[in-house]
């Protein structure tokens, strides 16, 4: 009995990480697909400018981690209101295949850009003596890491869903998403909207690609490419758009996918991909999405 | 005056090639030069140009010319119309290079059709050189390090039982077999051997990590491919608390790769592994290795054994060359030259098995320690001239 709870808060609280990060990666890609059903298959492409922000400002520089997250954030969310205006603008109204080729266009760019720079060698952070190590919680011991990250990802979506909940900007977001053309029509600025929401996305995609060098081992220009399987599903499985939905799936894949795991290592990474087609069966729109 | 006198340097340089019948030797290598492996076939390129920097003019006149084509991923499709269209199109002399084992195995047909010698200087799986006649391996089969980190880690750390996690792709395999072969003919006990995804991702380990730590065992190996991976080990076997649950880190060098050790941090300090190369090997010959590196590629650049694989690697294809004194590079001359070749590397003498055309060389169980701040590896047992055990056992494919 002891072992099995032991085994069961193991996997609890370990998901629960990788759940935050799925979360706070995929939440920007949500959003902007479900308020401009713009595909925005970049999105990875942003959480690694993000993570290589986050390192290069720790290592050469001696920026602090955490400070180092925060001018990733606004960094790549200034990044993505210059890509808005200056590239994706052009693509909006256009057919999806479009959409697609072109950001898979700049996902190419991305990778070869950064290969460029900084070289094809993984990029590794090495983290202030404080997040490493474990905590002992009384009846277990968890890694720091683990525990800041479920933390961190709480904070995040408490604030997210007060921003979208109880804010006006929020308000006018949500009415956007659920029917565009009449929110236009009652004077809700859209493109602004999507220039905010794009940004803010973006800045969460580097928040997630800092904070997840340590745990997705390692930070080399093929991320973008590597996880964008991943970020879709989650956006897939939690309904385009929707927060509530994002969280919902990264939390059942995140927990899904490490269980899985651990228990058949065997079946490897196959678990996720069986939830999503279950789901998806069930719920051609995602869990929370509207048909 | 200066004018008259390089000219007369010209005509003689000119004489002399000439009277040498000078030409220029293609020679193909295929590495991964983009993707998640890229800086995997960068360090090989390094290492095989380095050797080609230093010992430029013991060709007489000739040259090499080396075509380098990518093989992007580790499964084998690109690498296998790399070398296609390397040996009717380019018309190579000579193929080399190549990472990742099934990139290899995908090219073995066509060394063997195409009467191509085929210097393999990385891929590690042990069967891989029955595959061709054509081929030689300079570098090391996963059978070296794995056993006899298997009969190390049970007779000299007192593991009494252990678990194996792997990439899971064929050297994963090759590597577990052999320290299960290793450990267990050493009275130990390997009671879990967990697949940790494929080699193209570098997965999260923890999942597989806390299900060693759960099962408690006395040593933890682990195999995984040499670059993206091998950081993420250290630092989730230390985020766990393995350490401190008294389970020890073994593994192959790959796990301790040294361009990989630095980004590791303290994690690693204190993990065991068994390997043909690292770069604090105290020799001479390394020593000048290690320095003629850093002075070609940057004092901050450091070589592993995937740079002294491509190192050596081009030796050999040096080897082959003035072997042929001139005349026709063939399959059949290059691998008679190579057998019973023997070579003083970085990491030591090396020879090639004329039976298994396979690298015989030493393995070296070594202890990474924190010397002020930079991690290093000291080296505690060297077992000398070490053939493949998997030919040698004639294990499964290995004994055809």
């Amino acid at each position: 009995m002891a072992a099995a709870f032991d085994i069961a808060t193991t996997i609890l609280v370990f998901g629960l990480a990788y759940a935050m990060l799925l979360f706070i990666i995929s939440v920007g890609l949500s959003i902007t697909m479900g308020l401009m059903g713009f595909v925005n298959l970049a999105h990875g492409a942003f959480a690694m400018v993000g993570g290589y922000i986050t390192v290069k400002l720790v290592a050469p520089m001696g920026v602090p981690y955490l400070l180092a997250l925060v001018i990733a954030f606004f960094l790549v969310a200034a990044l993505g209101v210059v890509m808005d205006r200056l590239l994706y603008r052009h693509v909006y109204g256009r057919p999806e295949l479009d959409q697609v080729l072109f950001t898979i266009g700049i996902v190419f760019a991305s990778v070869a850009g950064v290969s460029f720079v900084w070289g094809p060698d993984p990029q590794n952070i090495l983290l202030p003596e404080i997040l490493l190590g474990d905590i002992d919680l009384g009846f277990k011991n968890i890694p720091i890491y683990r525990a800041f990250m479920i933390v961190a990802g709480g904070v995040i979506v408490a604030a997210l869903f007060f921003g979208l909940e109880r804010t006006k900007i929020g308000a006018q977001v949500r009415a956007a998403v659920d029917n565009r053309r009449m929110a236009e029509s009652c004077g809700i600025p859209t493109g602004r909207l999507f220039t905010i929401i794009f940004a803010l996305g973006s800045g969460m995609a580097a928040l997630g690609g800092g904070l997840g060098i340590q745990i997705l081992g390692g930070l080399k220009p093929v991320f973008a490419f590597e996880y964008l399987v991943i970020f879709l599903i989650v956006v897939a499985v939690g309904g385009l758009g929707n927060i509530r939905g994002t969280f919902v799936a990264a939390l059942l894949l995140g927990i899904i996918d490490f269980a899985g795991k651990y228990f058949l290592p065997e079946g490897g990474g196959f678990f996720i991909y069986g939830v999503t087609f279950i789901v998806l069966l069930w719920r051609p729109h995602g869990l929370f999405g509207k048909a | 005056m200066l004018k008259h006198t390089t000219g007369l340097i010209l005509a003689g340089a000119v004489a002399f090639a000439a009277a040498a019948e000078a030409r220029e030797i293609k020679v193909g290598f295929i590495a991964p030069k983009s993707g998640g492996a890229a800086q995997l076939g960068d360090q090989m390129e390094k290492g095989a140009r380095l050797y080609m920097k230093l010992h430029a003019k013991e060709l007489g006149g000739d040259t090499i010319k080396l075509i380098v084509r990518d093989s992007k991923r580790p499964g084998g499709p690109i690498a296998k119309a790399a070398a296609q269209e390397l040996i009717a199109r380019e018309k190579v002399e000579i193929l080399g290079g190549v990472i990742f084992s099934p990139n290899a195995m995908s090219i073995a047909p066509l060394a063997t059709a195409g009467k191509m010698p085929f210097v393999i200087m990385n891929a590690g799986t042990a069967f891989i050189t029955n595959m061709s006649p054509n081929i030689v391996r300079v570098s090391f089969t996963m059978w070296q390090a794995g056993y006899i980190m298997g009969e190390h880690a049970a007779k000299e750390m007192g593991c009494k039982t252990a678990i194996s996690g792997y990439t899971n792709y064929p050297p994963g395999k090759d590597s577990v077999a052999a320290f299960a072969r290793g450990f267990e003919g050493a009275g130990g006990k390997v009671i879990d051997s967990i697949p940790m995804g494929g080699p193209r991702e570098a997965p999260d380990f923890t999942p597989f990590f806390q299900r060693v730590k759960d099962k408690k065992p006395g040593c933890f190996y682990v195999f995984v491919p040499a670059g993206n991976h091998a950081a993420g080990v250290a630092k989730t076997y230390q985020a766990l608390g393995m350490r401190k649950a008294g389970v020890k880190l073994v593994g192959p060098g790959d796990i301790t790769q040294d361009t990989q050790l630095q980004g590791m941090g303290k994690a690693a300090v204190g993990v065991i592994t068994a390997h043909h190369y690292h770069a604090d090997l105290a020799t001479p010959v390394n020593q000048a290795f290690v320095k003629a590196w850093k002075a070609a590629y940057g004092a901050k650049s450091t070589p592993d054994f995937v740079g002294v694989g491509g190192y050596d690697g081009m030796a050999a294809v040096y080897h082959i060359i003035k072997s042929a004194k001139g005349g026709k590079i063939t399959a059949a001359g290059a691998i008679a030259a190579l057998k019973g070749w023997k070579h003083n590397s970085p990491r030591g003498p090396i020879m090639i098995d004329p039976e298994t055309r396979e690298i015989v060389q030493n393995v070296y169980v070594a202890q990474v320690y924190d010397d002020n701040g930079t991690l290093r590896q000291k080296k505690l047992k060297t077992f000398v001239a070490v053939k493949d055990k998997c030919k040698e056992l004639k294990i499964g494919r290995c004994g055809k």
